[in-house]
């Protein structure tokens, strides 16, 4: 049976298992929006700029590990997007971003709202399409969630020209899909499995380096086993919050610029470093020729371009974890070798508690201003830890990560890559969406914040209960940090005098408003905000004072941290 | 150290930027590069020769891999190879010159492919050392115009 290409596009989301999608309509896809009307499959939410869907869409994916959908019109609908793929390209994260485009025939005339935005973004997606067909609609639609959610997934554009959506042709979804130049390798080879443990078993001073690819492979309960068989010790990247427990004692916590103490001296004194999906971000490593002098590294990703980017790597091993941290759990399990091993590297652990006890993250507390780490900890106090956090940017995002203990993969949302202030909230909207009866709370600054502010109609209008905790020091603190550091104190641009009254501010939108100005009233107010029914503003007056410790300044060796 | 890649991407639009995108956002330079349609017509090919570090060149190697409308990427270094460029050049054929152009375009295999009153267009093929020699000998006779095709590489043998 024939059907037009917005039928066509409609019925593949929801033959794919497509229930939610973020999205904001326009002249290019009314044809869609006109059949999303007729549909009860496809849950569609309004959101109020086109970055905030792109950004749910990231959150909603982040938190459920599936793909996030966001669909707008071309043009300016379509621009909007480009911060949120690139957020969502820097840390692999699967959606899908559907674009309306102008007419076929009148693409490259600078016809009205035309952008090509196929090449806008071909930099910042896993790949994209110009759809010029309707008969190709359906296998491109499903093409698009493959590419996003396989191998290292990432974000998928495809640009829809309005005849397309028009014209009619036959509904033709492939059971299969394969794309001929996309073979993504999910077996670790078992030889370098087996030479990695070999090295591994040598060394006395390991360290697991963890990050985001664990949790992109759902592979945090393998990667907690694996360490415990051989009680290595362990640190992750921001991305890898979550990847392994927060509480565990193996953990180091994170580790690179604003790292701890612990967690960047064990990894410039280990032998071996065994990288599992991380990148070796600049943030990371420091000076790159004095990162962990004395390691051999082993790097397990699935990307082979991550391996041997910016270090040389001793044994790589291309592969999912999933796959490998199983091969390598079978190599040691039970065996009177790992049971001599942990007793080997206790010493190791050692030297690694003293370092923690020496230097814990830590800050002054004082009885006037309120402290925004000590606003992290409360949060995590009253949550007991099983929120989702998301974070916007800057030192409300250090402090989030410092001072909140995460025990479970995806429930610490943060753009890690681009650092796009902006994010945390639509994010945090996302996961609400997929999760609807959890506790979702935005970690922000208040710069951060009034970029995306206008997703508060959003939330009140879905009655998504997420709250916002404004980490409100009146200044852009992160950027005046390196003022303060490096520029003698020269604070340009970086205050913000002008800020709203977030308390009326949400009321105005319909939403809840706290304020919290003296220490003792930061608990009583954050139980009040999530205790609220709808979503909720907390603004907490924080001390514009406060810095971020442990700090490696940029350029210099994870050893030559500033401390508190 | 120079590369010479061969490139199998699929015969699309927009599969030419893709690749010279990725060039150009990752800083990889390109010395030359040219691209058509293979025997299999959803297939192009395209040899590409560029320069770098070993860790360079295998990141490119690398990223080219990752695209995902390229097929297969192949690194001709160190494998026997037939080089080939074809160039066109206009040349200054004066009564004085002629004779010259006329003996260069014998030596080198060359041919003329276009006559004007005071200008040949001379069509060469060869390696790239070939097409150095040949242009370094006609610049005295005096070049107007040259177009290259850019250098294509194939293995020998099997
Ligand atoms: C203000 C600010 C400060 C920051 N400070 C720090 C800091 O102090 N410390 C810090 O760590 N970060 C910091 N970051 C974040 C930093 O910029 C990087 O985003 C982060 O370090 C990258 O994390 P990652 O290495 O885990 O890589 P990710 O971006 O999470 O990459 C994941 C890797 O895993 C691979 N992978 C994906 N799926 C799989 C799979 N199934 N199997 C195997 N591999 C897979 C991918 O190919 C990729 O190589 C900061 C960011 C900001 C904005
Ligand atoms: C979109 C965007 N613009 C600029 C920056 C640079 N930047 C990084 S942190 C920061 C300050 C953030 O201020 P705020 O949200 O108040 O957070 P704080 O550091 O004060 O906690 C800025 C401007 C950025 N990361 N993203
Ligand atoms: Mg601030």
């Amino acid at each position: 049976m024939k059907m037009n290409g917005a039928e066509i596009f409609v019925k593949a989301l929801g033959d794919l298992g497509v229930d939610v999608v973020f999205g904001y309509p326009g002249g290019a896809v009314l044809h869609i929006y006109d059949e999303l009307f007729k549909n009860t499959k496809v849950r569609h939410y309004l959101t109020r700029h086109e970055q905030g869907a792109v950004h749910m869409a990231d959150g909603y994916a982040r938190a459920s590990g599936r793909t996030g959908v966001a669909l707008v019109t071309s043009g300016p609908g379509a621009t909007n997007t480009v911060t949120g793929i690139a957020t969502a390209y820097m840390d692999s994260i699967p959606i899908v971003v559907f674009t309306g485009q102008v007419p076929t025939l009148m693409i490259g005339n600078d016809a009205f709202q035309e952008a090509d935005i196929v090449g806008i973004t071909r930099p910042c997606t896993k790949h994209n399409y110009l759809v010029k067909e309707t008969k190709d609609l359906a296998r491109i639609v499903k093409e698009a969630f493959f590419l996003a959610s396989t191998g290292r997934p990432g974000p998928v554009l495809v640009d829809i020209p309005k005849d397309v959506l028009m014209n009619s042709a036959e509904y033709l979804l492939p059971k299969e899909v394969s794309v001929r130049g996309y073979h993504p390798n999910y077996e670790g080879h078992p030889k370098q499995v087996e030479s990695a443990i070999r090295l591994l078993m040598e060394k006395e001073r390991p360290v697991l380096y963890v990050g985001g690819g664990i949790i992109l492979s759902s592979a945090a309960s393998l990667l907690t086993e694996f360490a415990r068989i051989l009680g290595i010790p362990v640190t992750t990247t921001l991305m890898g919050m979550g990847a392994y427990p927060g509480t565990d004692p193996l953990n180091m916590g994170m580790l690179g610029m604003h790292g701890t103490y612990h967690a960047n001296m064990a990894i410039s004194h280990s032998d071996l470093i065994l990288a599992l999906g991380a990148r070796f971000d600049d943030r990371v490593t420091g000076k790159i020729d004095e990162f962990a002098p004395h390691a051999k590294i082993i790097h397990v990703d699935i990307d082979p371009t991550s391996i041997q980017k910016n270090v040389p790597v001793d044994i790589p091993i291309v592969g999912d974890l999933k796959d490998v941290l199983k091969k390598m759990i079978k190599l040691v399990k039970g065996t009177k070798e790992a049971a001599q091993y942990r007793e080997k590297i206790a010493p190791w652990r050692e030297q690694i508690g003293k370092w923690a006890r020496t230097h814990p993250l830590s800050y002054k507390k004082s009885a006037g201003k309120i402290k925004p780490q000590y606003v992290v900890e409360k949060i995590y106090e009253i949550t007991k830890g099983d929120a989702i956090i998301a974070t916007e940017v800057g030192q409300n995002q250090m402090w989030a990560a410092q001072f909140y203990k995460y025990d479970r993969p995806r429930t610490f949302l943060s753009s890690g890559g681009l650092g796009t202030m902006g994010y945390g909230f639509p994010a945090a909207i996302g996961a609400q969406v997929a999760n609807p009866g959890k506790l979702v709370v935005d970690i922000a600054g208040d710069g951060s914040i009034q970029m995306n502010i206008q997703e508060l109609a959003t939330a009140v209008q879905y009655r998504l209960p997420v709250k916002v905790v404004i980490l409100n020091n009146g200044v852009l603190g992160m950027v005046r940090q390196w003022q303060e550091l490096f520029f003698q104190g020269k604070y340009s641009q970086t205050c913000l005098p002008q800020i709203p009254d977030f308390v009326k501010l949400a009321e105005a939108y319909g939403a809840a408003g706290f304020r919290a100005t003296r220490t003792e009233e930061v608990a009583g107010v954050l139980k009040k905000g999530f205790a609220a029914k709808g979503p909720a503003f907390i603004d907490i007056v924080c001390d514009p004072n406060e810095m971020v410790y442990p700090m490696v300044p940029a350029g210099a060796p994870l050893t030559k941290m500033l401390l508190v | 150290m120079r590369h010479t890649i061969s490139v199998f991407v699929e015969n699309e639009f927009g599969v030419l930027s893709r690749v010279s995108g990725l060039f150009s956002g990752r800083g990889f330079n390109i010395e030359s590069l040219s691209v058509a349609e293979t025997m299999d017509e959803s297939v192009s090919r395209m040899t590409i020769v560029t320069s770098g570090n070993d860790q360079i060149i295998e990141q490119i190697l690398k990223q080219l891999n990752k695209l995902i409308s390229v097929i297969k990427v192949v690194d001709l270094t160190g494998v026997e190879t037939v080089d080939r460029e074809l160039v066109l050049v206009k040349v200054n054929a004066d009564p004085e010159t002629k004779a010259e152009v006329l003996r260069l375009v014998d030596i080198f295999r060359a041919k003329i492919v276009d006559v004007a009153p005071r200008c040949y267009t001379v069509e060469m093929t060869g390696d790239e050392a070939k097409v150095k020699a040949f242009l370094q000998l006609l610049r005295p006779v005096g070049i107007k115009e040259v177009v290259r095709t850019g250098l294509v590489s194939i293995a020998r043998g099997m």
